[in-house]
């Protein structure tokens, strides 16, 4: 068996070519090609960078778990409904297929991981939607869960904090996908009467139900840098109106200059900042 | 009748909308409130007072337009965020002074336009999913054609849903879901069959809770006066509630919804 053997297998992101010649001789498959700059990066670099662009800050997607991991105190999370996945109640073509490949791809069991930890020793309830699972899409059992994971919050009165990174509603569940806009916008309204926080951080790319439904009800709503989030993707935007977009439309910048996200926060800043506000939300004041 | 045929019942351009509906049910006694008071006003919504027998109520409806040019004023029935704005302003109106609210919706879908998008489509719905939630005051709503993703769903938080026996109510057009699926939206009809998203199917998933049978001749009058009447009885009885629980069993309504699916 030769060296190449134990190489993990390529994956899209990694980049074919051969980092410059000068440099000392390393394996293809530790680099890694920035898409935004094109710039050639080792992958433990781009790692330790929470995998951020160490050249030009592109934010590349991240998995449910290493943004747990990122976020919360070490150690900390405890995970609900580890479990729970769905079925393919309307037998909708290939969806048992493509629920096994992204279970296979993501080593998930839904598209949401829930949870309780701390953050800087606060407790709180942590959701964090998957980019590798059908690309965070909302079918029956990602409602239930973020609905399950608020339910708990009201009851033992914690703050929430739900990263999202989604395609909007799961088409292979029909109706009942959207139902799930519904009864999680339902949970977090009863939070918010509780008088409890809830913070979301909308990640690349926030879309369809799934902004149009939790994603936007935030008492404090922050973005990563450069995330597209819209109700409608730019794609259908452009079809329906047969006009040219403007510059940076439906970009994390873009729609905070509209009004409608408190503030864009670079990823090495996310764990201070989420800190930061939960801390000026414990006050004995602020939480009766 | 094949599912894609209901899809096409409920989009046929001499199906009765809104404005039918409230001229029927309400005749002269409807007043329309413009505006959501924020930036404009949504002629795809119409909305306003109406006297349901001797009940004052509330009338938040999509409307599509009857012929090209009222189509154009309304655009086809796609609101945009001020008109989800008006909406939801008249429903805390209703709220305040103990009004029922009735919603009738019919539409292909929210409008996704660049300035749609840059005045908020998405939190605009949010906000309504919310806040019809936790209304103090019996919401009842109609699918009467299209109900078209969220753009529906924005109107139809409510204590009971109805569809009209041929009308459709589904997450994705099937024309949309047909391109995704084979790359090819000439397949809708197949796409029609895979969603589920018929009057009959909607009941059996337990989203709506009564289809109302449409008449086959041209006197549609009975159908308007049974359909008032389910309404009203519906209305009075929900407002004998206490205000917490209606509440509490409309959340539940929603909570229940595929809770049952997961292994």
């Amino acid at each position: 068996m030769d060296f190449f053997t134990f190489l993990k297998p390529r994956n899209e992101l990694e980049g074919s070519q051969s980092p410059a010649e000068s440099m000392p001789f390393i394996p293809d498959s530790l680099w890694v090609k920035c898409p935004a700059c094109g710039n050639m990066l080792l992958a433990s670099d781009l790692q330790e960078n929470n995998r951020v662009c160490t050249k030009c800050d592109h934010h590349f997607r991240m998995s449910a778990r290493e943004r747990i991991a990122m976020i919360a105190d070490e150690a900390s999370f405890t995970e609900f409904d580890s479990n729970m996945q769905s079925t393919d109640i309307l037998n909708f073509p290939n969806y048992k297929e493509k629920l096994e490949s992204a279970r296979a791809k993501s080593g998930e069991k839904e598209s949401v991981v829930t949870g309780k930890c701390t953050i800087d020793g606060i407790e709180l309830v942590l959701c964090v939607m998957s980019p590798d699972f059908m690309m965070g899409s909302m079918g029956t059992v990602t409602g239930e869960k973020i609905t399950r994971a608020f339910e708990y919050a009201t009851a033992h009165r914690l703050p929430v904090i739900v990263c999202t990174v989604s395609g909007g509603a799961r088409m292979q569940e029909g109706i009942l996908s959207l139902m799930q806009m519904a009864k999680t916008s339902g949970a977090v309204k009863l939070h918010s009467d509780a008088g409890l926080l809830y913070i979301t951080v909308l990640t690349d790319p926030t879309t369809g139900g799934v902004t149009a439904s939790f994603a936007m009800e935030g008492d404090i709503i922050l973005a990563e840098p450069n995330a597209l989030v819209a109700f409608a993707g730019p794609r259908v935007v452009e079809q329906t109106t047969h006009t040219k977009l403007p510059k940076g439309f439906q970009k994390a910048e873009f729609v905070r200059d509209k009004g409608f996200i408190d503030a864009v926060v670079h990823r090495n800043d996310l764990t201070d900042t989420l800190a930061m506000l939960l801390k000026m939300h414990s006050t004995k004041e602020a939480r009766e | 009748m094949s599912a894609y045929d209901k899809v096409q019942a409920a989009r046929d351009s001499k199906r009765l909308t809104a404005v039918d509906y409230i001229g029927k049910m309400f005749g002269g006694s409807f007043f329309e409130l413009h505006g959501d008071r924020r930036f404009g006003d949504d002629r795809s919504i119409v909305a306003g007072l109406a006297m349901l027998y001797d009940v004052p109520i509330t009338v938040i409806a999509i409307e599509k337009g009857r012929n090209t040019k009222e189509r154009l004023m309304r655009n086809f029935g796609s609101a945009n965020p001020e008109g989800y704005r008006k909406a939801l302003r008249l429903m805390k109106q209703a709220e305040k002074f103990h009004r029922p609210v009735l919603c009738l919706v019919d539409t292909s879908g929210a409008y996704p336009g660049i300035d749609a998008e840059e005045r908020g489509q998405g939190l605009a719905i949010a906000e309504n999913l919310m806040e019809m939630m936790t209304l103090k005051t019996p919401v009842l709503s109609v699918l009467i054609g299209e109900g078209g993703s969220g753009g529906a769903l924005a109107l139809a938080v409510a204590d009971e849903v109805w569809m009209l026996e041929n009308s459709i109510y589904s997450v994705i057009s099937p024309e949309g879901c047909a391109s995704i699926l084979w790359k090819d939206s000439s397949k809708a009809p197949e796409a029609s069959e895979c969603l589920r998203l018929t009057s009959h199917d909607l009941f059996d998933l337990g989203v709506v809770e009564r289809i109302i049978r449409e008449p086959s001749g041209i006197d549609d009058r009975k159908m308007f006066e049974g359909l008032k009447m389910l309404i009203a009885r519906t209305f009075d009885k929900n407002r004998m509630l206490d205000p917490d629980k209606l509440i509490q069993a409309r959340y539940s309504r929603f909570r229940k919804l595929g809770n049952n699916i997961h292994v």
